[in-house]
């Protein structure tokens, strides 16, 4: 069986700090990380190996930076981890980067694709379908649990707002997974050893072969107009109280609303 | 010629979303955006299911001009196969110029798969939206939270057409709107006969007897709270309030994730929140900042929850919730 | 010092971090063996880092393990001595004294994790003069009789494969000492008593009994008389490894003492502010530095030379009593509160002190160092 994980090297936004004065986030000193989503998704292909016997191959879409994560999958066991990078994808929208991941994908002809439901960094949630959509595949999004697979089908408990569902697909198959119902397994140390004697294939467009207006800027059917953080109001009256005044004040705001 | 600003209906065994009413509600402030300027757009619900003639009443309440009703079997719940196909068939014959979807986890599935068959553009989570009033054209702007909450941005889709947004629950209000049309459109459409996705079992989640999100007043607590949860029901109680929490709190396992705001928690909209303790990050305003009235109680003058908060008070909220709690009762007798 | 030993920093520190750091303290509190870490230990194939893959290794370089036992020590002494014991003392001599039968029977399995290791010459009264063996294995047909005692075993009671010394022809003096590996269910094999100790309280230290254990021929490590000669070797790598825990424990005291005295407030400022405090952590620090070279020079020598004792005594004298004077030094700068059992410190320090003992104390060291210099 041959798997691919999509995985996005991210910056570790939980900690980010935004610059008041600019109105800008401070990127500097932010770690990268694996993004949270992908890792359940690259746990659950290297469990699929272990059990059934799987061929795991991991894929981002990134600068030449993010091989450092690659190597970190290697550790962990993937088989084969492709690198797609080229000047020509800067600047892709959700569906510009869902066309040149898929056209990167076909070459592989893969049975089961994990990807992360969501970056931290964008949050859209919308690349996972959008390559289930260029390939013509089923999707499953927000996967919790693996629960079966085997040759023509794979079992997963889906997570809605209030209930679950467990799930069918025909293969080939496109499942998002959900953070962190399925840790990512620590780096062993033989795998660890060896992280740097694998190959990392790189893609560029001269091997993907995309006409320029379906990737990068110019395959972009949404842009971005201007961005900006939230903005911090100017003076406001605090009460410093922790007796009468407090509780007077906090009354009085709620009287509108008790009845 | 694209027009009219569509909003899909999702409804789950035949009940309709909030969310879809929230929007149909909101496309109403749009279209007399673009009445302004000269365009005279409808708004356009989009049901896709089974017997669903039951529903149609309140989606004309909350501010449809028209209906688009597709039903099939294959509809019946939703599907991403089959609903995608419907919603993007009705498009290819009516044209819309935006197209709105609820953000919920079927939603959010349908969505992009929707766009990319559509080969158009689409802006997920949108906070805002607006008719971008400088532009020759019906162009939206759309306005989303990126990098954690940390950033925001205001997308465009200029070149293709229907613009698309998904947008939360909760982010807007739905409103009586009691449109005069009752003009329902039916559509049929064939799908495939093979099913690529077979349910084979639904479940309740355990412990979900809890939802905030429809509390008219919040009592919320940061971590510092986690050894006096008790202070914090108390008032609750008093208050008719549901309790609320940060992400923080919710670690400390001192409350399940039930109860958890912000951005990896619930949204929430309701008339009076109260933070205790809570510093005002980001993750966390981002699911209650349009609360009506907002209370901050906090010892740190310099917590970013006080830009937010209508009420500031610089205080200890052990040291005032049981006085809070004194003063409730005593209004009670 | 390449990628893939960063790479493999990073996910010894990933390791440590997630499994060990929290439960370091219970462990030394309650002076409970963690059989739990060695489990994980063994799924990501921490116990035979530097040997063949095809001997169910990770065919990996003495400085990959070393890191590992450095990186564990950080936060526990005791997981880095486990860990050390069983790849230095245990697994070592079958790695190079012993047949293909006895490598595949017992280094394969030693080296994936499934079996622990341990290491025992030392007895009530050969400990520095190791020579004095009083333990007896009489060739009796196709076995040896084994009788006597061990002390101070580390391991010991959670071992499966010991490797025993014993005294074959006492006529010969050291070299009537020939080398064993014995299996913890062996008839008349006992786990004797279980010390109570200073420091590396979560390791187990036991008394070995033997009352005419029947050990195989095959069993045998080496010729008859070749023991003295195994343990020595064994040693001079065991070494290294003691020495990379002595310096994990030194570099884990220190950044405690960083941590701590930038957030210490004393007369309205951080105590790290006073100069007596910051010229304390830079001597600190620079030692640590200093013990670094040192062993991971041995880690490299042991590599690429045949002869690397000086190196490797170099870097264990230095080490421990770094180790030693850091994890002393801490306790002062953290004052009143050093002294409780709430902040490691404490442990750091009684941890650090058998560094300055075991596999040959500082004076064998000095020894060994002196003879190889004096040469």
């Amino acid at each position: 069986m041959k798997i691919i994980v999509l995985m996005k090297q991210v910056p570790n936004t939980t900690n980010m700090l935004i610059d008041k004065e600019k109105g800008t986030l401070i990127r500097t000193g932010v770690e990268s990380i694996m993004n949270p989503d992908d890792t359940n998704a690259l746990e659950t292909a290297l469990q699929i190996k272990e059990k059934n016997g799987a061929h795991v191959i991991v894929m981002t879409m990134g600068p030449t930076q993010a091989e450092e994560m690659l190597r970190e999958c290697y550790a962990r066991g993937a088989d084969e981890c492709v690198l797609i990078s080229d000047k020509a994808f800067a600047g892709s929208d959700t569906w510009a980067t869902s066309n040149t991941l898929s056209a990167a994908i076909k070459r592989y002809n893969p049975d089961l694709i994990c990807a992360g439901r969501q970056a931290i960094d964008g949050d859209t949630a919308q690349v996972g379908p959008q390559i289930a959509e260029r390939l013509n595949i089923p999707q499953i999004t927000y996967v919790s649990q693996l629960m079966d697979i085997n040759e023509q089908s794979i079992t997963v408990k889906k997570e809605y707002e209030e209930y679950t569902e467990i799930l069918e697909s025909s293969l080939p198959c496109l499942i998002t997974t959900l953070d962190p119902t399925n840790p990512l397994r620590l780096m062993n140390v033989t795998d660890t050893w060896n992280a740097y004697t694998k190959p990392i294939t790189v893609l560029t467009n001269t091997d993907l072969q995309l006409d320029l207006s379906l990737i990068g800027l110019n395959g972009s059917p949404t842009q971005v107009r201007k961005t900006f953080t939230r903005s911090v109001s100017g003076e406001i009256t605090l009460i410093k109280d922790s007796g009468h005044e407090a509780v007077n004040s906090i009354i009085s705001a709620l009287s509108p609303y008790l009845n | 010629m694209n027009k009219d600003i569509f909003v899909w209906i999702e409804l789950r065994h035949n009940k309709v979303q909030d969310v879809s009413l929230q929007l149909l509600s909101e496309a109403n402030h749009l279209q007399a955006q673009y009445k302004v300027k000269g365009y005279d757009f409808d708004v356009v619900g989009i049901i896709t299911g089974f017997q669903t003639h039951d529903v149609h009443a309140d989606c004309f309440k909350y501010g449809a001009d028209k209906l688009i009703v597709c039903e099939d079997i294959k509809l019946q719940e939703a599907s991403t196969q089959h609903t995608s196909k419907a919603i993007v068939d009705i498009v290819h014959e009516f044209k819309p110029d935006s197209l709105l979807i609820g953000a919920s986890v079927i939603g959010r599935d349908i969505a992009p798969r929707v766009a990319a068959r559509l080969n158009t553009g689409l802006t997920a989570d949108a906070t805002q939206i607006e008719v971008d009033e400088t532009a020759n054209s019906t162009l939206l702007l759309v306005t989303r939270p990126a990098f954690g909450g940390n950033l925001f941005g205001t997308i465009v889709c200029p070149n293709t057409r229907p613009q698309m947004a998904t947008i939360r629950p909760n982010v807007f209000e739905k409103r009586e709107l009691n449109k005069a049309s009752n003009t329902i459109i039916e559509f049929k459409t064939s799908f495939d006969s093979i099913d690529q996705v077979k349910l084979i079992k639904q479940e309740p989640k355990l412990n979900h007897s809890i939802d905030i999100s429809k509390a008219r007043i919040i009592v919320s607590a940061g971590r510092s709270m986690a050894k006096h949860m008790d202070l914090i029901r108390e008032v609750a109680e008093e208050l008719g309030a549901e309790v609320g929490a940060s992400r923080g709190l919710v670690e400390t396992g001192s409350i399940t994730k039930e109860h958890q705001v912000g951005q990896t928690g619930k949204t929430v909209r309701p008339l009076v929140y109260i933070a205790c303790g809570i510093s005002g990050a980001v993750q966390h305003t981002a699911g209650m900042d349009k609360a009506e009235c907002i209370i901050a109680i906090n010892n740190d003058p310099n917590a970013s929850i006080f830009q937010i908060a209508h009420i500031g008070i610089v205080g200890d909220a052990v040291t005032i919730l049981p006085q809070l709690k004194e003063e409730l009762l005593k209004l009670k007798a | 010092m390449d990628n893939r030993h960063l790479l493999l920093k990073k996910s010894y520190k990933q390791f440590t971090d997630c499994y060990v750091k929290p439960i370091a303290h219970a462990i030394d509190e309650e002076e409970r063996f963690p059989i739990e870490t060695c489990e994980r230990m063994k799924s990501l194939k921490m116990y035979g880092i530097p040997y063949p893959v095809e001997y169910g290794g990770s065919g990996a370089d003495t400085l990959a393990y070393v890191l590992a036992v450095e990186e564990l020590s950080k936060a526990c002494g005791t997981t880095g001595v486990i860990l050390s014991a069983h790849t230095s003392l245990g697994a070592y001599p079958i790695y190079a004294f012993g047949t293909e039968e006895q490598k595949q029977k017992y280094l394969i399995p030693m080296n994936k994790g499934e079996k622990l290791g341990a290491f025992g010459l030392t007895e009530p009264n050969a400990g520095t003069d190791a020579a004095g063996q009083k333990t007896i294995a009489i060739l009796k047909d196709n076995y040896y009789e084994i009788s006597g005692s061990k002390i101070f075993i580390t391991n010991a009671g959670y071992a499966d494969i010991y490797i025993i010394f014993a005294m074959t022809d006492p006529s010969k003096g050291t070299k009537g000492i020939t080398a064993f590996i014995l299996e913890k269910d062996m008839p008349g094999f006992t786990i004797g008593k279980k010390e109570k100790k200073l420091g590396i309280r979560g390791s187990s230290t036991c008394e070995l009994i033997f009352d005419k254990v029947k050990v195989p021929v095959e069993n045998r490590l080496g010729q008859e008389g070749m023991g003295f000669r195994i343990a020595m070797a064994t040693l001079d790598g065991g070494r290294i490894g003691i020495a990379a825990q002595a310096l994990g424990i030194a570099q884990g005291a220190l950044e405690e003492v960083i941590n701590y005295t930038k957030n210490r407030k004393q007369f309205n400022q951080s105590i790290s502010q006073f100069q007596n405090t910051q010229f304390k952590i830079a001597d600190m620090a620079t030692q640590i530095e200093a013990a670094r070279c040192l062993v991971y020079k041995a880690a490299h020598a042991k590599d690429t030379q045949k002869n690397f004792s000086q190196e490797a005594a170099m870097a264990k004298l230095f080490a421990s009593e770094t180790a030693m004077n850091v994890t002393t030094q801490a306790v002062q700068l953290f004052g009143g509160y050093g002294y409780t059992r709430e902040y490691p410190v404490e442990r750091m320090m009684r941890d650090a002190k058998i560094t300055e003992i075991y596999e040959g104390t500082s004076e064998v060291q000095r020894m060994v160092i002196s003879a190889s210099v004096l040469r």
